[in-house]
C-alpha cells in the first residue's frame, strides 16, 4: 500500500469562463521510505500540488489518501518545509521548534520534549544558534530551523516546497547534502518540489516531471538508479545520470511540452537598415535606408 | 581581415581615498563577425566592467575599443544590450517597450514597417499572444524575452548580454538559452556575454574567455568550443569533449576561487568597481559560483 496517494485529482481557481485550471489528471503514489522529486516550471502548479498533499487545499475532484485512508485536512503526519521558511519572528530557534513539538506530543514530560527539541537542533547543526531569533540568522540557517521543526514532529512524510530556492549556490549545495544525510540516517519518506533538474537528480530516487500549465499534469516517472552518497562532480559522467536527465528534460522542454499558439500567423520582417545616430540626423523626408540585396523576410509561426 | 570587435590593452582604474584600484588591466580580445564569445569568472572579477566599457556606459581608463572600424565612445544603438533584470518601462506594453527603440533607429520607415519589426521579434521569442501586456502582467521569464526581442529589434552591430538568465529558474533559463541561440543564428549577430554558469557558456559560445580574479583581472585563458552549429542541448551534452571542457572550466574557476581566499589582500576595490550593467533594481545579486 502506498504511503501517500492522489487519485484523479483536479483543481482550479475561479468559476465559469474565468476559471483557471491548474492541475488535472493527477495520479501520484509515494511508497514508504522513498525520496521523490517533482520538477516543473515556475507557475505550473507545483506549490498547489504540495498544498494538496499537505491538506492545505482541497481538490475539486479526486482524493488524497494517507496509508489507504482519506486524509481530509493538514496534520502532523505530513511535515512541510516552505521556501520562505515561515518561522515566527518573535520566537527563538528553540521556541519555534518547541511550539510544534508541544502541539504534537502533549502527553510527553516537559523535559522529554525539551530534549527532543535539542536533538533536532543538533541534527541540523544549529546548537550554537539555539537561542537566536530568525532575524539574527542567515537564509540557510533559517531553512535549517524550518527543516528541524518539520522533522521534530516525526511526520510520516516530509514535504519540501523549493526549500533551497532562495539560497545562494554554496549554501544550497551544503543544505542539499545535509537533507540527504538526514534522510539516509532515518529513511523518512520525502517529497521534494523543485525547478532544478540537477538538484532532483542529486537527491531523489525517482523524478516526476510536471508539465507546463495551465492544466498541468504529471509525466511518466523517471527512476534515478545512482548509488549513494552521490558526488556532484563525478555524477555528470555517469551514463544513467545523463539518461535520466535527458528523459526529464525531453518531457519538460521538448516539442509538445507547451500549449501551441492560439492562431498561426505570418510574420514580416522589413528589410530596413538602422540609421547611424552618431552622425547628422537624416532629413525628415529622406527615404528609410534599406538592405541592398535581401528582400522582406516572412516567417510563418504556428 | 580585421576583427569586427577589437579590445586593445583595455584597463579600468578607479581612484579612491585609499589609492588607485585597478579593476581590469591588459585586456586584449578580438572578436570575429558573427562570433559568440563568453566572459566567465567569479563575481567581482571585472567581467561586467568589461561589458559596460563595451556598451559605452563607462569609458576605459586605458586602451581603446574598436567596433566595425569605429572607436566606441559612449552608448549607442549599434550595440543591443540584454540586462540581467530586463529594465522595461512599466507603463508601456511589451510591444511599446520594443517599439521605443525601433522608432529611434528607423525614424524614416513607415509606421506599419516599424510595427512589423517589433511584432516579428516579439513573436519569434514566443510572445505572439501576450505582446500587448504590461511588464507587471507577465512572468519574469516573459519579461526577459521582451528584453531579448528589444535588443535584436534595433538591428545592432553586436549584442551585449550581462548574465541575461541569472535571475530565472533553471528550466526557464534552458528554454531562453535555446531562444537566444536560435535568434543569434538567424541574425548572425556578433555577441559578447557575461556569465558564471559553465553549462550556459558551453552551450552558447564559440569561445570562452576565462578571467582571473580581481583586482587587476586579466584574460586567464581562452577556450575554443568545438561543438558544431546549429546546436541542440542534447547533442552538446553527448559530445565526447563536453565533460572534459566542463571540468577544465570548473577547475579554472576553483583554482581562482582558492587563490582569492588565500592570496594577499590588495588595495580594496572601490564599490563602484563591481556595479553590474543593470538598472538599480532591488533584486538579489547572483551567486558567486553556479557550478556544483
Amino acid at each position: 500500500m502506498p504511503l501517500l496517494s492522489l487519485k484523479d485529482v483536479r483543481i482550479g481557481f475561479g468559476s465559469g469562463p474565468g476559471r483557471h485550471e491548474v492541475l488535472r489528471d493527477i495520479h501520484l503514489e509515494i511508497q514508504e521510505g522513498e525520496f521523490v522529486a517533482i520538477v516543473g516550471y515556475s507557475g505550473s502548479g507545483k506549490s498547489t500540488l504540495l498544498n494538496l498533499l499537505a491538506g492545505l487545499l482541497q481538490p475539486d475532484a479526486g482524493s488524497l489518501q494517507l496509508r489507504g485512508l482519506p486524509a481530509p485536512g493538514p496534520g502532523p503526519d505530513r511535515g512541510v518545509v516552505f521556501q520562505n521558511y515561515s518561522l515566527l519572528p518573535w520566537l527563538t530557534v528553540t521556541e519555534n521548534i518547541a511550539l510544534a513539538v508541544d502541539q504534537v506530543f502533549p502527553e510527553w514530560q516537559p523535559g522529554q520534549r525539551a530534549a527532543h527539541v535539542r536533538r533536532y537542533i543538533e541534527m541540523v547543526r544549529l546548537t550554537p544558534a539555539a537561542q537566536k531569533r530568525p532575524s539574527e540568522l542567515s537564509g540557510g540557517m533559517r531553512q535549517r530551523v524550518s527543516l528541524a521543526r518539520a522533522l521534530a514532529c516525526e511526520p510520516a512524510i516530509l514535504l519540501m516546497d523549493e526549500p533551497f530556492g532562495a539560497l545562494d549556490a554554496l549554501t544550497r549545495a551544503n543544505l542539499q547534502d545535509e537533507v540527504v544525510r538526514i534522510w539516509l540516517e532515518n529513511r523518512r519518506t520525502a517529497l521534494l518540489i523543485t525547478n532544478d533538474v540537477d538538484e532532483a537528480l542529486l537527491m531523489a530516487d525517482r523524478i516526476l516531471p510536471l508539465s507546463a500549465g495551465p492544466g498541468a499534469t504529471l509525466g511518466p516517472s523517471v527512476s534515478v538508479p545512482l548509488s549513494r552518497p552521490r558526488d556532484r562532480r563525478s555524477l555528470h559522467h555517469e551514463a544513467s545520470y545523463k539518461h535520466a536527465r535527458r528523459t526529464v528534460l525531453d518531457y519538460l522542454l521538448g516539442p509538445g511540452s507547451h500549449a501551441k499558439l492560439a492562431v498561426s500567423r505570418k510574420l514580416v520582417l522589413p528589410d530596413l537598415l538602422p540609421e547611424d545616430l552618431d552622425g547628422p540626423r537624416p532629413s525628415l523626408f529622406a527615404p528609410p535606408k534599406r538592405r541592398a540585396h535581401s528582400a522582406t523576410e516572412t516567417v510563418e509561426l504556428h | 581581415m580585421s576583427a569586427h570587435l577589437e579590445l586593445s590593452q583595455i584597463g579600468k582604474t578607479y581612484s579612491s581615498a585609499r589609492g588607485r584600484a585597478v579593476i581590469v588591466q591588459n585586456f586584449n580580445l578580438k572578436v570575429a563577425k558573427g562570433e559568440f564569445v563568453t566572459l566567465i569568472g567569479h563575481s567581482g572579477c571585472g567581467k561586467s566592467t568589461v561589458l559596460s566599457m563595451l556598451s559605452g556606459l563607462q569609458p576605459p581608463s586605458e586602451g581603446a575599443i574598436i567596433l566595425a572600424g569605429k572607436e566606441v565612445r559612449g552608448p549607442g544603438p549599434d550595440r543591443g544590450v540584454v540586462f540581467q533584470s530586463p529594465c522595461l518601462l512599466p507603463w508601456l506594453s511589451a510591444f511599446d517597450n520594443v517599439l521605443l527603440g525601433v522608432n529611434q533607429v528607423f525614424p524614416n520607415a513607415p509606421r506599419a514597417e516599424r510595427h512589423q519589426v517589433a511584432e516579428y521579434y516579439l513573436s519569434i521569442v514566443g510572445l505572439a499572444d501576450s505582446m500587448h501586456r504590461r511588464p507587471a502582467e507577465i512572468s519574469a521569464g516573459m519579461r526577459q524575452r521582451v528584453g531579448i526581442a528589444r535588443a535584436f529589434a534595433i538591428a545592432p552591430k553586436m549584442l551585449l548580454l550581462d548574465e541575461p538568465f541569472g535571475m530565472l529558474d533553471s528550466l526557464t533559463r534552458m528554454e531562453l538559452q535555446q531562444v537566444l541561440v536560435d535568434l543569434w543564428r538567424r541574425d548572425q549577430k556578433t555577441a559578447v556575454m557575461v556569465t558564471h554558469d559553465v553549462d550556459e557558456a558551453l552551450f552558447l559560445s564559440d569561445r570562452i574567455v576565462m578571467m582571473t580574479d580581481g583586482p587587476a583581472a586579466e584574460v586567464g585563458d581562452i577556450l575554443t568550443v568545438p561543438f558544431p552549429h546549429p546546436r541542440s542541448r542534447q547533442e552538446v551534452l553527448d559530445h565526447p569533449e563536453y565533460s572534459r571542457l566542463r571540468d577544465h572550466l570548473i577547475e579554472f574557476l576553483e583554482v581562482h576561487a582558492h587563490r582569492r581566499k588565500t592570496g594577499p589582500a590588495e588595495a580594496p576595490a572601490d564599490t563602484a568597481a563591481s556595479v553590474p550593467l543593470a538598472c538599480p533594481h532591488p533584486e538579489p545579486t547572483p551567486l558567486p559560483l553556479s557550478t556544483p
